[in-house]
């Protein structure tokens, strides 16, 4: 059975370089790269030293906090150099990689909920696993009240789902199979309801639910907040399509197979395409000779919440897309003339802006950082029965108490990217929103 | 304009930290992102922002201003030269004569309403080491807008330091503070200067000079609300002695402060802020509800002259010009969309209440003002009802619990 949820309030931004579907053919990286910056307050602890040999599969550094949360390799190959920082912090691990990969073999027994999680701790599959509130990777031994599964990328650029988990229904149903030993609540799945997925369309043993509306209908956060919202104290668990798939095939194969299908897009790239590469592959040889001239910005991940990396970087743990914009560090003559570069949209609530264009948005900020002036913007890409604007503040002036009150455990950055993108002020809301979470997960736990 | 960038680029080292002019980096700033938009890009979380920026927006109610201040400028030139002809003193005038003559009037006082503001605001910027934020550059044509038209200057000048200084930098500068500095200037001039602003006639040019200069005998530059206040007739003698029609009023050959008397030009920058989006739609569309709930009200009740004026209320006085104008700046606000409701319908009842009651001309500017301390309770109570819906989740399901 499946239930229907419209979201009204958002917006969806048409970016210049979506990806045509079809695969492109790259090489085959030879360094991954596993950045503990991937993984949203861990400490990292070294498993493995420069010359190591491992397996895919293989632990490379595990949580300080919590040694069950381990970090796996996603190739087989020799530990090549441990990349540290400032006070020695661990920035990356890198592997390189054999010509094939051999792994290393999990229980694939999956008859207990204590069996599951063994399975997918050793293997490092459980990173996958997300907890809100917070957005941090989930706790083992929590008990979540149930799982959310968002099979509907309303992110812009966004890799199609259907043709990036093509084949892939089997895996899919065993990793909802799996999941359910996780939870004694249900499991959620969405789906885009105006265009569902056909993939999806067969899994059993989930409550589906048909999400219809722009971005960020698509960010699991909205979703659970209009399906069963998180109260304080409850916890439940998130898991992205993609992730699911290779819980999947975990446990069919009993082998941890890292591989994913990145969407390359963005308006600075020649042949926006599909490619096959593995978590932690470097982003050169899945570009190479596919860009275009002139000062650009590499995104692991979509424009809205991606991470800045450089044309030698890696491409980020979760990441199903990279996005290549033009860098904006340039001035603009007269710039606040209101009719004047008018490429540049106004979503905040201009009726000017046309819907169907597509643009080539570059990365300027397009004015300087202010104070808070103007009202009622952030709400109208906010789909959440919570004042974004008070939330934010409550933040900025770290009151515990109110940040509570202002629902807080409900959001994640990413259900902030939009109210980014409008603010007429310029002011970074996602970091905000994180450095609010993390006190409340020093404070409150 | 490559000459132009080269410029400023020459010279940004000497600002920047470190450079013999350090100090003076606020003013160089300003003058930079005046013709250039900063470099400025996106570092983390979203990678692209919206065009929009405070400069863009302060820019908008600036243009939208425009049409009140063009025909401001022609209503002093006028009611000038009205007077001249009634005077005898002159057969007759040309559109451009009256317009120049409000022109020569009105630069003066807008010259010093930026001179000092911006002064104010420099000063504070240096102190603080920031740029000059844009929330003035709107702030400084209110103002002219709503003075009377032979304010001395220095009176002006020492309003608009109190209105600045009092009004938003103490707060922390444009966004933090919680009356809106312009009518807060407004507000001090009347109370600060009483024997000046008070009486009805400091709102056409010339009015109070004496003598031959002055206005003729039986001639009154008294505006409507006044004349209804003292209880006049219902049919107002103008400056030549006819009466003031609707269309008068609508268009705005009436007396009044600059910037108010044409509802017409005022909705044209009406429609601007809200094509734009830069104004709420809410409080300008709860305001006009509630200044016509409560001039019908006081039509049937009728009592004096301007209780009977009904609603065409909506068109004289400050009405128009603080609904659309002041009452929707965004920082003094209410900042909830149902707090924008309760904000606008407020104020627009409460003017009229206070117009009709007490025969306040100026009850709009006390009423926004009112309604601009009231707007963080208005909110408060609003938001409450959100952290009440998501408290009841938990207290549902620990009942729940309870009863299993």
């Amino acid at each position: 059975m499946s239930k229907d949820i419209r979201i009204k309030r958002g917006v969806n931004i048409k970016l210049v370089g979506q990806a045509e579907m079809m695969f492109a053919d790259v090489a085959k990286s030879k360094i991954y790269s596993l950045s503990p910056d991937n993984f949203h307050g861990i400490t990292p602890k070294l498993a493995v030293r420069a010359g190591d040999k491992v397996k895919a599969g293989d632990t490379l550094f595990y949580s300080k906090h919590n040694d069950k949360i381990k970090f796996t390799s996603p190739v087989s190959g020799e530990v090549s150099e441990i990349v540290r920082g400032a006070k020695r912090k661990i920035l990356e691990v890198k592997v390189l990689a054999d010509a094939d990969t051999t792994y290393k073999e999990f229980d694939t027994k999956m008859s207990s909920k204590e069996e599951v999680i063994e399975t997918l701790t050793e293997s490092g599959a459980w990173v996958f696993v997300k907890q809100r509130p917070y957005d941090v990777i989930a706790n083992p031994s929590d008990k979540p009240k149930a799982i959310f599964i968002s099979a509907y990328n309303s992110a812009p650029l966004a890799a199609n789902l259907d043709f990036a988990l093509q084949g892939k229904e089997e895996s899919l149903q065993k990793g909802i199979d799996v999941l359910s030993k996780l939870t004694r609540g249900k499991i959620h799945l969405s789906v885009d309801g105006s265009n569902p997925s056909k993939v999806f369309s067969n899994i059993t043993g989930v409550e589906k639910h048909n999400v219809t509306g722009p971005h960020p209908a698509g960010n699991v956060g909205v979703q659970i907040h209009h399906i069963d919202p998180v109260n304080k104290g409850e916890r439940v668990w998130v898991v992205a399509p993609q992730d699911l798939a290779i819980i999947g095939d975990l446990f069919i194969t009993g082998k941890f197979n890292a591989e994913r299908v990145v969407a390359i897009t963005g308006s600075e790239v020649s042949k926006p395409q599909y490619v096959k590469t593995i978590a932690g592959s470097s982003i050169d040889v899945l570009l190479k000779g596919n860009l275009k001239e002139g000062d650009k910005r590499i995104i692991s991940g979509n424009a809205l919440t991606g991470t800045k990396i450089t044309d030698k970087g890696y491409l980020g743990f979760y990441d199903n897309q990279i996005t290549v914009l033009p860098e904006g560090k340039t001035h603009r003559f007269f710039g606040w003339v209101p009719w004047l570069y008018n490429n540049i949209f106004s979503i905040a609530g201009s009726s000017f802006a046309s819907k169907d264009k597509e643009y080539a948005l570059n990365t300027n900020k397009n004015g300087e950082v202010r104070g808070f002036v103007v009202t009622g913007e952030m709400e109208k890409v906010f789909p959440f029965d919570i004042y974004p604007m008070y939330l934010v503040k409550s933040i900025m002036y770290n009151d515990i108490g109110e940040m509570e009150m202002q629902g807080i455990y409900e959001v994640a950055p990413e259900d902030f990217a939009l109210a980014e993108v409008i603010n007429t002020s310029k002011i970074d809301i996602q970091k905000i929103v994180r450095d609010g979470l993390d006190v409340m997960i020093e404070e409150v736990g | 304009m490559k000459f132009l960038r080269d410029a400023f680029d020459g010279y940004k080292p000497d600002f920047m930290p470190g450079g013999k002019l350090e100090k003076w980096y606020p003013v160089f700033e300003t003058i930079e992102t005046f013709f250039f938009t900063p470099d400025h890009v996106t570092t983390s979380g979203s990678h692209i922002r919206d065009g929009v920026d405070i400069k863009r927006l302060m820019t908008v109610v600036v243009l939208a201003l425009m049409p009140a201040l063009f025909f401001g400028m022609y209503n002093i030139g006028y009611f000038h030269f009205e007077e001249l002809v009634a005077l005898g003193q002159q057969d007759s005038y040309t559109f451009m004569e009256a317009f120049l003559f409000g022109l020569g009037k009105l630069l003066p006082i807008i010259i010093v309403s930026y001179g000092v503001g911006i002064g104010v605001e420099f000063i504070f910027a240096m102190f603080y080491g920031h740029g000059i934020h844009e929330g003035y550059f709107v702030t400084g044509m209110l103002i002219p807008l709503i003075v009377p038209v032979d304010l001395p200057l220095w009176m002006l000048a020492v309003a608009i330091v109190f209105g600045v200084v009092i009004g938003k930098e103490i707060f922390g500068g444009t966004g933090m503070n919680i009356l809106n500095p312009a009518l807060l200037v407004r507000a001090f001039l009347f109370f600060a200067y009483p024997t000046f602003m008070s009486g009805d006639k400091v709102w056409v040019a010339d009015a109070l000079k004496t003598g031959t200069e002055g206005l003729p005998d039986g001639m009154s530059g008294a505006t409507i609300l006044g004349q209804l206040g003292t209880g006049a007739e219902a049919a107002f003698p103008t400056i030549n002695g006819a009466a003031y029609s609707v269309m008068d009023m609508f268009i705005g050959f009436i007396p009044g402060s600059v910037g108010e008397t044409s509802t017409l030009a005022i909705l044209i920058g009406a429609v601007m802020l809200l094509l734009s989006g830069v104004a709420s739609w809410r409080i300008m569309l709860s305001g006009v509800i509630g200044a016509a709930i409560m001039s019908f009200l006081f039509k049937i009740w009728g009592a004096n002259e301007l209780m009977l004026f009904g609603c065409k209320h909506l068109l004289i006085g400050g009405f128009a010009f603080g609904l659309v104008f002041m009452a929707t700046d965004p920082v003094s606000a209410a900042q909830t969309n149902t707090g924008k409701w309760i904000y606008g319908f407020l104020i627009g009842f409460l003017s009229i209440l206070l117009r009709v009651l007490n025969g306040f001309p100026e009850a709009v500017m006390l009423v926004i003002l009112l309604l601009n301390v009231f707007a963080p309770t208005i909110d408060h109570y609003v938001v409450q009802a959100s952290v009440k819906r998501r408290n009841k989740r938990i207290e549902d399901k620990i009942k729940k619990a309870l009863s299993v």
